[in-house]
Protein backbone atom coordinates (compact mmCIF):
# COMPACT_ATOMS: atom_id res chain seq x y z
CA UNK A 1 0.00 0.00 0.00
CA UNK A 2 1.16 3.38 -1.04
CA UNK A 3 2.26 5.38 2.09
CA UNK A 4 0.52 8.69 2.88
CA UNK A 5 4.23 10.12 2.26
CA UNK A 6 4.24 9.14 -1.04
CA UNK A 7 0.93 10.04 -1.61
CA UNK A 8 1.67 13.73 -0.53
CA UNK A 9 5.03 13.91 -2.42
CA UNK A 10 3.44 12.56 -5.71
CA UNK A 11 0.60 15.87 -5.78
CA UNK A 12 1.58 18.35 -8.62
CA UNK A 13 0.78 20.74 -5.86
CA UNK A 14 4.10 19.54 -3.74
CA UNK A 15 6.51 18.97 -6.27
CA UNK A 16 9.98 19.65 -5.67
CA UNK A 17 9.11 19.85 -1.66
CA UNK A 18 11.60 18.27 0.29
CA UNK A 19 10.85 14.92 1.46
CA UNK A 20 11.41 15.87 5.22
CA UNK A 21 8.66 18.34 4.92
CA UNK A 22 6.43 15.85 2.92
CA UNK A 23 6.82 13.34 5.72
CA UNK A 24 5.92 16.20 7.97
CA UNK A 25 2.32 16.73 5.99
CA UNK A 26 1.79 13.09 5.81
CA UNK A 27 2.00 13.44 9.53
CA UNK A 28 -1.17 15.90 9.35
CA UNK A 29 -2.87 13.95 6.38
CA UNK A 30 -5.49 10.51 6.13
CA UNK A 31 -7.19 9.50 2.86
CA UNK A 32 -10.85 10.52 1.99
CA UNK A 33 -13.30 9.00 -0.14
CA UNK A 34 -16.62 10.55 -0.98
CA UNK A 35 -19.67 9.38 -3.06
CA UNK A 36 -21.45 11.66 -5.70
CA UNK A 37 -23.56 14.48 -4.04
CA UNK A 38 -21.47 13.90 -0.55
CA UNK A 39 -20.07 17.12 1.09
CA UNK A 40 -16.39 17.61 1.48
CA UNK A 41 -17.37 20.70 3.86
CA UNK A 42 -20.49 23.58 4.12
CA UNK A 43 -20.28 27.03 4.17
CA UNK A 44 -19.97 28.88 7.29
CA UNK A 45 -17.96 25.63 9.12
CA UNK A 46 -14.54 25.66 10.49
CA UNK A 47 -12.16 25.46 7.60
CA UNK A 48 -10.22 22.07 10.04
CA UNK A 49 -9.08 20.11 6.81
CA UNK A 50 -8.25 21.16 3.70
CA UNK A 51 -8.25 18.62 0.38
CA UNK A 52 -5.82 17.36 -2.30
CA UNK A 53 -8.16 15.89 -4.74
CA UNK A 54 -6.65 12.80 -5.69
CA UNK A 55 -9.46 11.73 -8.41
CA UNK A 56 -12.77 13.25 -9.12
CA UNK A 57 -14.42 16.46 -9.66
CA UNK A 58 -15.80 19.27 -7.01
CA UNK A 59 -18.20 21.89 -7.49
CA UNK A 60 -17.45 24.97 -4.96
CA UNK A 61 -21.40 26.55 -4.52
CA UNK A 62 -23.19 28.78 -2.86
CA UNK A 63 -26.78 28.75 -1.72
CA UNK A 64 -29.14 31.13 -1.68
CA UNK A 65 -32.51 31.11 -0.51
CA UNK A 66 -35.10 31.32 -2.85
CA UNK A 67 -32.49 31.33 -6.29
CA UNK A 68 -31.31 28.02 -7.63
CA UNK A 69 -27.67 26.61 -6.12
CA UNK A 70 -24.88 28.78 -7.73
CA UNK A 71 -21.61 27.33 -9.11
CA UNK A 72 -18.78 29.40 -8.52
CA UNK A 73 -16.14 26.95 -10.07
CA UNK A 74 -15.24 23.37 -10.29
CA UNK A 75 -11.66 21.60 -9.20
CA UNK A 76 -10.30 18.59 -10.35
CA UNK A 77 -8.02 15.98 -9.47
CA UNK A 78 -4.43 17.45 -8.30
CA UNK A 79 -6.17 20.49 -7.25
CA UNK A 80 -6.50 21.65 -3.95
CA UNK A 81 -10.13 22.35 -2.21
CA UNK A 82 -10.05 25.02 0.34
CA UNK A 83 -7.77 27.89 1.14
CA UNK A 84 -9.99 29.70 3.82
CA UNK A 85 -8.09 26.91 6.18
CA UNK A 86 -4.72 29.62 6.16
CA UNK A 87 -7.03 32.63 6.81
CA UNK A 88 -8.41 33.79 10.47
CA UNK A 89 -11.52 33.49 11.02
CA UNK A 90 -10.89 29.96 9.36
CA UNK A 91 -14.38 29.20 7.91
CA UNK A 92 -15.72 27.62 4.92
CA UNK A 93 -17.26 30.75 2.42
CA UNK A 94 -18.61 27.91 0.04
CA UNK A 95 -20.10 24.12 -0.09
CA UNK A 96 -18.36 22.15 -1.45
CA UNK A 97 -19.76 19.05 -3.32
CA UNK A 98 -18.26 15.85 -5.08
CA UNK A 99 -19.34 15.73 -8.30
CA UNK A 100 -18.38 12.05 -9.05
CA UNK A 101 -17.18 9.58 -6.92
CA UNK A 102 -13.80 11.27 -5.25
CA UNK A 103 -10.56 9.94 -3.70
CA UNK A 104 -8.97 13.08 -1.77
CA UNK A 105 -5.93 13.55 0.77
CA UNK A 106 -7.40 15.79 3.88
CA UNK A 107 -4.84 17.82 5.42
CA UNK A 108 -5.68 18.55 9.34
CA UNK A 109 -5.72 22.49 9.21
CA UNK A 110 -4.94 23.39 12.74
CA UNK A 111 -2.28 20.41 12.80
CA UNK A 112 -0.07 21.61 9.84
CA UNK A 113 -0.66 25.58 10.81
CA UNK A 114 1.23 24.37 14.14
CA UNK A 115 3.85 22.88 11.96
CA UNK A 116 4.29 26.03 9.69
CA UNK A 117 4.55 27.96 13.33
CA UNK A 118 7.16 25.69 14.94
CA UNK A 119 9.36 25.20 11.23
CA UNK A 120 9.62 27.93 9.44
CA UNK A 121 11.00 26.37 6.43
CA UNK A 122 7.87 24.35 6.32
CA UNK A 123 5.99 27.55 6.74
CA UNK A 124 7.48 29.16 4.18
CA UNK A 125 7.41 25.89 2.16
CA UNK A 126 3.14 25.88 2.17
CA UNK A 127 3.47 29.68 1.58
CA UNK A 128 5.35 29.29 -1.34
CA UNK A 129 2.76 26.90 -2.76
CA UNK A 130 -0.30 28.82 -1.92
CA UNK A 131 0.75 32.20 -2.39
CA UNK A 132 0.43 31.27 -6.05
CA UNK A 133 -2.66 29.60 -6.01
CA UNK A 134 -4.20 32.30 -4.39
CA UNK A 135 -3.33 34.79 -6.77
CA UNK A 136 -4.66 32.54 -9.74
CA UNK A 137 -7.69 32.34 -7.96
CA UNK A 138 -7.75 36.12 -7.54
CA UNK A 139 -7.25 36.51 -11.40
CA UNK A 140 -9.98 33.91 -12.03
CA UNK A 141 -12.42 35.17 -9.69
CA UNK A 142 -11.55 39.08 -11.47
CA UNK A 143 -12.13 37.23 -14.85
CA UNK A 144 -15.31 36.11 -13.64
CA UNK A 145 -16.52 39.46 -12.95
CA UNK A 146 -15.66 41.14 -15.47
CA UNK A 147 -18.14 39.12 -17.51
CA UNK A 148 -15.78 39.73 -20.63
CA UNK A 149 -18.54 37.47 -22.57
CA UNK A 150 -21.29 39.61 -21.97
CA UNK A 151 -23.49 41.62 -24.86
CA UNK A 152 -21.41 44.52 -24.32
CA UNK A 153 -18.59 43.22 -24.83
CA UNK A 154 -18.67 41.53 -28.50
CA UNK A 155 -15.53 38.75 -29.28
CA UNK B 1 -10.43 44.56 -64.90
CA UNK B 2 -10.28 46.12 -61.99
CA UNK B 3 -12.40 45.22 -58.84
CA UNK B 4 -13.52 47.56 -56.95
CA UNK B 5 -12.65 47.01 -53.24
CA UNK B 6 -15.38 48.74 -51.95
CA UNK B 7 -17.83 47.00 -54.28
CA UNK B 8 -20.10 44.29 -51.94
CA UNK B 9 -21.46 41.38 -54.23
CA UNK B 10 -25.22 40.29 -53.65
CA UNK B 11 -25.55 36.93 -51.27
CA UNK B 12 -28.99 35.33 -50.74
CA UNK B 13 -30.11 34.02 -47.18
CA UNK B 14 -30.35 30.28 -47.36
CA UNK B 15 -30.93 30.21 -43.38
CA UNK B 16 -30.87 31.84 -40.15
CA UNK B 17 -29.68 29.26 -37.29
CA UNK B 18 -30.19 30.43 -33.81
CA UNK B 19 -26.70 29.27 -31.90
CA UNK B 20 -27.72 31.13 -28.50
CA UNK B 21 -30.20 33.84 -27.43
CA UNK B 22 -28.29 36.89 -28.93
CA UNK B 23 -26.06 34.78 -31.30
CA UNK B 24 -26.98 33.64 -34.64
CA UNK B 25 -24.69 31.83 -38.29
CA UNK B 26 -26.43 33.43 -41.44
CA UNK B 27 -25.90 30.63 -43.83
CA UNK B 28 -24.96 32.78 -47.54
CA UNK B 29 -25.07 31.96 -51.47
CA UNK B 30 -23.72 34.26 -53.76
CA UNK B 31 -26.86 35.30 -56.32
CA UNK B 32 -24.35 35.71 -59.13
CA UNK B 33 -20.66 35.69 -58.61
CA UNK B 34 -19.09 34.46 -55.53
CA UNK B 35 -16.23 36.22 -53.78
CA UNK B 36 -13.06 34.23 -53.53
CA UNK B 37 -13.09 31.71 -51.25
CA UNK B 38 -11.56 32.70 -47.72
CA UNK B 39 -9.16 30.99 -45.49
CA UNK B 40 -9.33 30.10 -41.65
CA UNK B 41 -8.95 33.24 -39.59
CA UNK B 42 -10.60 35.59 -42.52
CA UNK B 43 -13.61 37.91 -42.53
CA UNK B 44 -15.72 39.71 -45.26
CA UNK B 45 -17.55 43.29 -44.34
CA UNK B 46 -21.38 42.22 -44.47
CA UNK B 47 -23.53 45.13 -46.01
CA UNK B 48 -27.26 46.04 -45.06
CA UNK B 49 -28.80 48.43 -47.79
CA UNK B 50 -29.80 51.35 -45.48
CA UNK B 51 -28.04 50.07 -42.44
CA UNK B 52 -24.32 50.12 -43.39
CA UNK B 53 -22.01 47.75 -43.14
CA UNK B 54 -19.74 45.54 -40.49
CA UNK B 55 -16.77 43.39 -40.22
CA UNK B 56 -17.67 39.75 -39.60
CA UNK B 57 -15.06 36.85 -39.80
CA UNK B 58 -16.16 33.82 -41.68
CA UNK B 59 -17.45 30.84 -39.44
CA UNK B 60 -17.85 28.55 -42.16
CA UNK B 61 -16.07 28.35 -45.56
CA UNK B 62 -18.17 27.50 -49.17
CA UNK B 63 -16.28 24.70 -49.61
CA UNK B 64 -17.47 21.33 -50.88
CA UNK B 65 -21.20 22.71 -51.44
CA UNK B 66 -21.30 23.95 -48.04
CA UNK B 67 -22.50 27.56 -47.89
CA UNK B 68 -20.47 30.71 -46.76
CA UNK B 69 -21.35 30.91 -42.83
CA UNK B 70 -20.45 33.89 -40.75
CA UNK B 71 -21.57 34.18 -36.74
CA UNK B 72 -22.89 37.09 -35.64
CA UNK B 73 -23.63 38.48 -31.80
CA UNK B 74 -27.00 41.48 -32.30
CA UNK B 75 -24.69 44.26 -30.89
CA UNK B 76 -25.91 47.55 -32.92
CA UNK B 77 -27.53 48.31 -35.86
CA UNK B 78 -25.94 45.99 -38.86
CA UNK B 79 -25.69 42.89 -36.86
CA UNK B 80 -29.33 43.26 -35.47
CA UNK B 81 -30.26 43.83 -38.94
CA UNK B 82 -28.44 40.69 -40.09
CA UNK B 83 -29.55 38.12 -37.43
CA UNK B 84 -33.49 39.40 -38.12
CA UNK B 85 -32.96 38.58 -42.19
CA UNK B 86 -35.19 35.61 -43.42
CA UNK B 87 -34.41 33.44 -45.98
CA UNK B 88 -34.83 34.55 -49.72
CA UNK B 89 -33.39 38.17 -48.25
CA UNK B 90 -30.68 39.41 -49.12
CA UNK B 91 -27.19 41.21 -48.28
CA UNK B 92 -23.47 42.44 -49.25
CA UNK B 93 -20.82 40.79 -49.20
CA UNK B 94 -16.79 41.93 -50.28
CA UNK B 95 -13.97 40.16 -48.96
CA UNK B 96 -12.69 37.85 -47.54
CA UNK B 97 -9.58 39.72 -46.13
CA UNK B 98 -7.00 39.61 -43.90
CA UNK B 99 -4.62 37.22 -42.57
CA UNK B 100 -4.81 33.19 -41.60
CA UNK B 101 -5.13 31.16 -38.95
CA UNK B 102 -1.23 29.20 -39.27
CA UNK B 103 -2.15 26.16 -40.05
CA UNK B 104 0.10 25.45 -42.71
CA UNK B 105 2.79 27.02 -40.10
CA UNK B 106 1.61 24.05 -37.68
CA UNK B 107 1.63 21.21 -39.84
CA UNK B 108 3.63 18.52 -37.90
CA UNK B 109 3.06 20.19 -34.49
CA UNK B 110 0.69 19.91 -31.66
CA UNK B 111 -1.79 22.42 -32.02
CA UNK B 112 -4.22 24.01 -29.13
CA UNK B 113 -7.18 26.64 -29.64
CA UNK B 114 -8.16 28.42 -27.38
CA UNK B 115 -11.59 30.02 -27.81
CA UNK B 116 -13.61 32.84 -25.36
CA UNK B 117 -17.02 32.95 -25.95
CA UNK B 118 -17.73 34.34 -29.57
CA UNK B 119 -14.15 33.50 -30.31
CA UNK B 120 -14.88 30.24 -31.02
CA UNK B 121 -16.71 31.51 -34.66
CA UNK B 122 -13.35 33.05 -36.04
CA UNK B 123 -11.49 29.61 -35.08
CA UNK B 124 -14.24 27.01 -36.39
CA UNK B 125 -12.82 27.20 -39.72
CA UNK B 126 -9.20 26.39 -38.79
CA UNK B 127 -10.52 24.02 -36.18
CA UNK B 128 -12.18 22.40 -39.01
CA UNK B 129 -9.48 22.44 -41.63
CA UNK B 130 -7.09 20.41 -38.60
CA UNK B 131 -9.68 17.83 -37.90
CA UNK B 132 -9.70 17.96 -42.14
CA UNK B 133 -6.16 16.84 -42.02
CA UNK B 134 -5.89 15.23 -39.23
CA UNK B 135 -2.75 13.12 -40.08
CA UNK B 136 -0.75 16.25 -40.57
CA UNK B 137 -1.21 17.55 -37.26
CA UNK B 138 0.75 15.90 -33.37
CA UNK B 139 -1.89 16.21 -30.62
CA UNK B 140 -4.92 18.43 -31.18
CA UNK B 141 -6.64 20.31 -27.99
CA UNK B 142 -9.83 22.80 -27.97
CA UNK B 143 -10.25 25.01 -24.81
CA UNK B 144 -13.43 27.29 -25.37
CA UNK B 145 -14.60 28.92 -22.39
CA UNK B 146 -18.26 30.84 -22.44
CA UNK B 147 -20.28 32.81 -20.15
CA UNK B 148 -22.96 30.42 -19.29
CA UNK B 149 -24.10 27.07 -20.50
CA UNK B 150 -26.71 28.36 -22.65
CA UNK B 151 -24.03 30.72 -24.78
CA UNK B 152 -21.89 27.89 -25.78
CA UNK B 153 -21.77 27.94 -29.61
CA UNK B 154 -21.91 24.93 -31.99
CA UNK B 155 -23.16 22.72 -29.34
CA UNK B 156 -23.48 19.85 -31.73
CA UNK B 157 -20.05 20.17 -33.41
CA UNK B 158 -18.28 20.55 -30.05
CA UNK B 159 -20.30 17.47 -29.37
CA UNK B 160 -19.30 15.46 -32.68
CA UNK B 161 -15.15 16.58 -32.32
CA UNK B 162 -15.61 14.79 -28.49
CA UNK B 163 -16.97 12.13 -29.91
CA UNK B 164 -13.75 11.64 -31.98
CA UNK B 165 -11.10 9.58 -30.01
CA UNK B 166 -7.59 11.69 -30.82
CA UNK B 167 -9.11 15.59 -30.21
CA UNK B 168 -9.13 16.93 -26.70
CA UNK B 169 -12.51 19.40 -26.03
CA UNK B 170 -12.95 21.03 -23.05
CA UNK B 171 -15.51 23.06 -22.21
CA UNK B 172 -16.32 25.36 -19.12
CA UNK B 173 -18.13 28.57 -18.34
CA UNK B 174 -18.10 31.21 -16.16
CA UNK B 175 -21.49 31.08 -14.34
CA UNK B 176 -23.78 27.98 -14.04
CA UNK B 177 -26.35 26.52 -11.93
CA UNK B 178 -26.02 22.63 -10.60
CA UNK B 179 -28.03 21.59 -13.71
CA UNK B 180 -24.80 22.35 -15.39
CA UNK B 181 -21.94 19.09 -15.14
CA UNK B 182 -19.62 20.50 -17.13
CA UNK B 183 -16.76 22.46 -15.93
CA UNK B 184 -17.28 26.09 -13.78
CA UNK B 185 -14.34 28.48 -14.22
CA UNK B 186 -12.71 30.88 -16.69
CA UNK B 187 -10.95 29.34 -19.57
CA UNK B 188 -7.17 30.15 -18.58
CA UNK B 189 -7.38 27.66 -15.65
CA UNK B 190 -8.12 24.61 -18.74
CA UNK B 191 -4.38 25.74 -19.72
CA UNK B 192 -1.95 24.09 -17.14
CA UNK B 193 -4.32 20.99 -16.98
CA UNK B 194 -4.39 20.48 -20.63
CA UNK B 195 -0.62 18.46 -20.10
CA UNK B 196 0.35 20.53 -23.50
CA UNK B 197 4.19 20.34 -24.79
CA UNK B 198 4.37 24.17 -25.13
CA UNK B 199 7.73 23.26 -27.50
CA UNK B 200 5.85 21.63 -30.21
CA UNK B 201 2.52 22.81 -29.68
CA UNK B 202 1.27 26.35 -31.88
CA UNK B 203 -1.43 28.20 -30.12
CA UNK B 204 -4.36 30.00 -31.79
CA UNK B 205 -6.22 31.99 -29.40
CA UNK B 206 -9.69 34.17 -30.20
CA UNK B 207 -12.08 35.69 -28.04
CA UNK B 208 -12.31 39.18 -26.38
CA UNK B 209 -8.98 41.09 -25.80
CA UNK B 210 -8.97 40.59 -21.89
CA UNK B 211 -9.48 37.02 -22.40
CA UNK B 212 -6.87 37.07 -24.89
CA UNK B 213 -4.35 38.48 -22.08
CA UNK B 214 -5.16 36.57 -19.64
CA UNK B 215 -4.50 33.21 -21.89
CA UNK B 216 -0.93 34.29 -23.31
CA UNK B 217 0.04 35.56 -19.79
CA UNK B 218 -1.19 31.31 -18.86
CA UNK B 219 0.46 30.09 -22.32
CA UNK B 220 3.68 31.91 -21.40
CA UNK B 221 3.68 30.85 -17.70
CA UNK B 222 3.27 27.11 -19.17
CA UNK B 223 6.84 27.31 -20.89
CA UNK B 224 5.28 28.34 -24.34
CA UNK B 225 7.57 30.87 -27.22
CA UNK B 226 5.39 33.84 -28.28
CA UNK B 227 6.20 33.29 -31.51
CA UNK B 228 4.05 29.92 -31.00
CA UNK B 229 1.34 31.75 -29.74
CA UNK B 230 -1.47 33.88 -32.39
CA UNK B 231 -3.85 36.03 -31.61
CA UNK B 232 -6.90 37.66 -33.48
CA UNK B 233 -7.13 41.33 -33.00
CA UNK B 234 -10.01 42.95 -33.30
CA UNK B 235 -10.48 47.22 -34.07
CA UNK B 236 -13.16 49.28 -35.66
CA UNK B 237 -13.07 49.49 -39.27
CA UNK B 238 -14.57 51.22 -42.48
CA UNK B 239 -12.78 50.07 -45.30
CA UNK B 240 -11.19 46.97 -44.70
CA UNK B 241 -8.87 47.22 -47.25
CA UNK B 242 -5.84 48.94 -46.03
CA UNK B 243 -6.68 52.60 -47.05
CA UNK B 244 -8.24 54.76 -44.37
CA UNK B 245 -6.54 53.83 -41.11
CA UNK B 246 -9.62 53.10 -39.24
CA UNK B 247 -7.88 49.93 -37.85
CA UNK B 248 -4.64 51.16 -36.49
CA UNK B 249 -3.31 49.25 -34.17
CA UNK B 250 0.64 50.38 -33.54
CA UNK B 251 1.88 50.02 -37.12
CA UNK B 252 -0.51 47.78 -38.42
CA UNK B 253 -3.77 47.88 -39.87
CA UNK B 254 -5.80 45.49 -38.61
CA UNK B 255 -7.40 44.78 -42.09
CA UNK B 256 -4.42 43.87 -43.35
CA UNK B 257 -1.60 42.68 -40.93
CA UNK B 258 -4.14 40.95 -39.26
CA UNK B 259 -6.50 40.36 -37.69
CA UNK B 260 -4.61 36.97 -36.78
CA UNK B 261 -1.13 38.30 -35.58
CA UNK B 262 1.29 36.26 -34.14
CA UNK B 263 2.36 37.17 -31.07
CA UNK B 264 5.84 38.18 -30.82
CA UNK B 265 5.13 40.84 -33.29
CA UNK B 266 2.43 42.76 -31.08
CA UNK B 267 3.61 41.50 -27.98
CA UNK B 268 5.09 45.26 -27.25
CA UNK B 269 1.76 47.08 -27.65
CA UNK B 270 -0.81 43.84 -26.87
CA UNK B 271 -1.27 45.25 -23.02
CA UNK B 272 -1.38 49.50 -24.17
CA UNK B 273 -4.74 50.46 -23.93
CA UNK B 274 -6.16 53.21 -26.81
CA UNK B 275 -3.77 51.33 -29.39
C1 LIG C 1 -11.83 41.34 -37.87
C2 LIG C 1 -13.12 41.39 -37.12
C3 LIG C 1 -13.90 40.27 -37.06
C4 LIG C 1 -15.12 40.30 -36.38
N1 LIG C 1 -15.89 39.17 -36.35
C5 LIG C 1 -17.09 39.21 -35.77
C6 LIG C 1 -17.93 38.06 -35.78
O1 LIG C 1 -17.57 37.01 -36.32
N2 LIG C 1 -19.13 38.16 -35.19
C7 LIG C 1 -19.57 39.31 -34.59
O2 LIG C 1 -20.69 39.33 -34.07
N3 LIG C 1 -18.78 40.41 -34.53
C8 LIG C 1 -17.57 40.39 -35.12
N4 LIG C 1 -16.79 41.50 -35.10
C9 LIG C 1 -17.27 42.68 -34.37
C10 LIG C 1 -18.22 43.50 -35.22
O3 LIG C 1 -17.65 43.86 -36.43
C11 LIG C 1 -18.61 44.76 -34.44
O4 LIG C 1 -19.27 44.45 -33.25
C12 LIG C 1 -19.44 45.70 -35.28
O5 LIG C 1 -19.30 46.97 -34.72
C13 LIG C 1 -20.92 45.35 -35.31
O6 LIG C 1 -21.61 46.39 -36.00
P1 LIG C 1 -23.02 46.89 -35.50
O7 LIG C 1 -23.45 47.97 -36.43
O8 LIG C 1 -23.94 45.74 -35.36
O9 LIG C 1 -22.77 47.42 -34.08
P2 LIG C 1 -22.23 48.86 -33.66
O10 LIG C 1 -23.34 49.81 -33.76
O11 LIG C 1 -20.99 49.14 -34.40
O12 LIG C 1 -21.94 48.53 -32.13
C14 LIG C 1 -20.90 47.62 -31.74
C15 LIG C 1 -20.59 47.74 -30.26
O13 LIG C 1 -20.12 49.02 -30.00
C16 LIG C 1 -20.96 49.66 -29.05
N5 LIG C 1 -21.14 51.04 -29.53
C17 LIG C 1 -21.76 51.43 -30.65
N6 LIG C 1 -21.72 52.75 -30.76
C18 LIG C 1 -21.07 53.21 -29.67
C19 LIG C 1 -20.72 54.49 -29.21
N7 LIG C 1 -21.01 55.58 -29.87
N8 LIG C 1 -20.01 54.58 -28.03
C20 LIG C 1 -19.70 53.47 -27.34
N9 LIG C 1 -20.02 52.22 -27.73
C21 LIG C 1 -20.69 52.10 -28.88
C22 LIG C 1 -22.25 48.91 -29.07
O14 LIG C 1 -22.91 48.99 -27.83
C23 LIG C 1 -21.76 47.53 -29.34
O15 LIG C 1 -21.29 46.94 -28.16
C24 LIG C 1 -15.56 41.49 -35.75
C25 LIG C 1 -14.76 42.63 -35.82
C26 LIG C 1 -13.55 42.59 -36.48
C27 LIG C 1 -12.70 43.81 -36.54
S1 LIG D 1 -10.32 49.47 -42.06
FE1 LIG D 1 -9.50 50.98 -43.38
S2 LIG D 1 -7.39 50.69 -43.13
FE2 LIG D 1 -8.24 49.03 -42.03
Amino acid sequence: MESLEGIVLAQPFFAGLDPAIGALIAGCARNHRFDPDAYLFHEGEEASEFFLLREGDVALEIQAAGRPTLVLGTVHAGDIVGASWLIPPYRWNSDARARTPVRALGIDAACLRGKCEDDPRTGYAMMKRFAPLLVRRLQAAHLQLLDVYGRSDPA
Amino acid sequence: MTVNPYLPLPYRVIAVRQDTPDTATVELRPVGAAIPEPAPGQFTMLYMLGVGEAPISVSGAPIEGAPLAQTLRGVGAVSKAIIRLQPGEELGVRGPYGTIWPVAEADGHDVLFIAGGLGLAPLRPAVRHVLANRERYGRVSLLYGTRSPQDILYRDELAMWRRMLDVQIEVTVDRAHRSWHGAVGVVTELIPRAGVDPSRTIAMVCGPEIMMRFSVQALQAAGMPCEHIYVSMERSMKCGVGLCGRCQFGPDFVCKQGAVMRYDRIAHIFTVREI
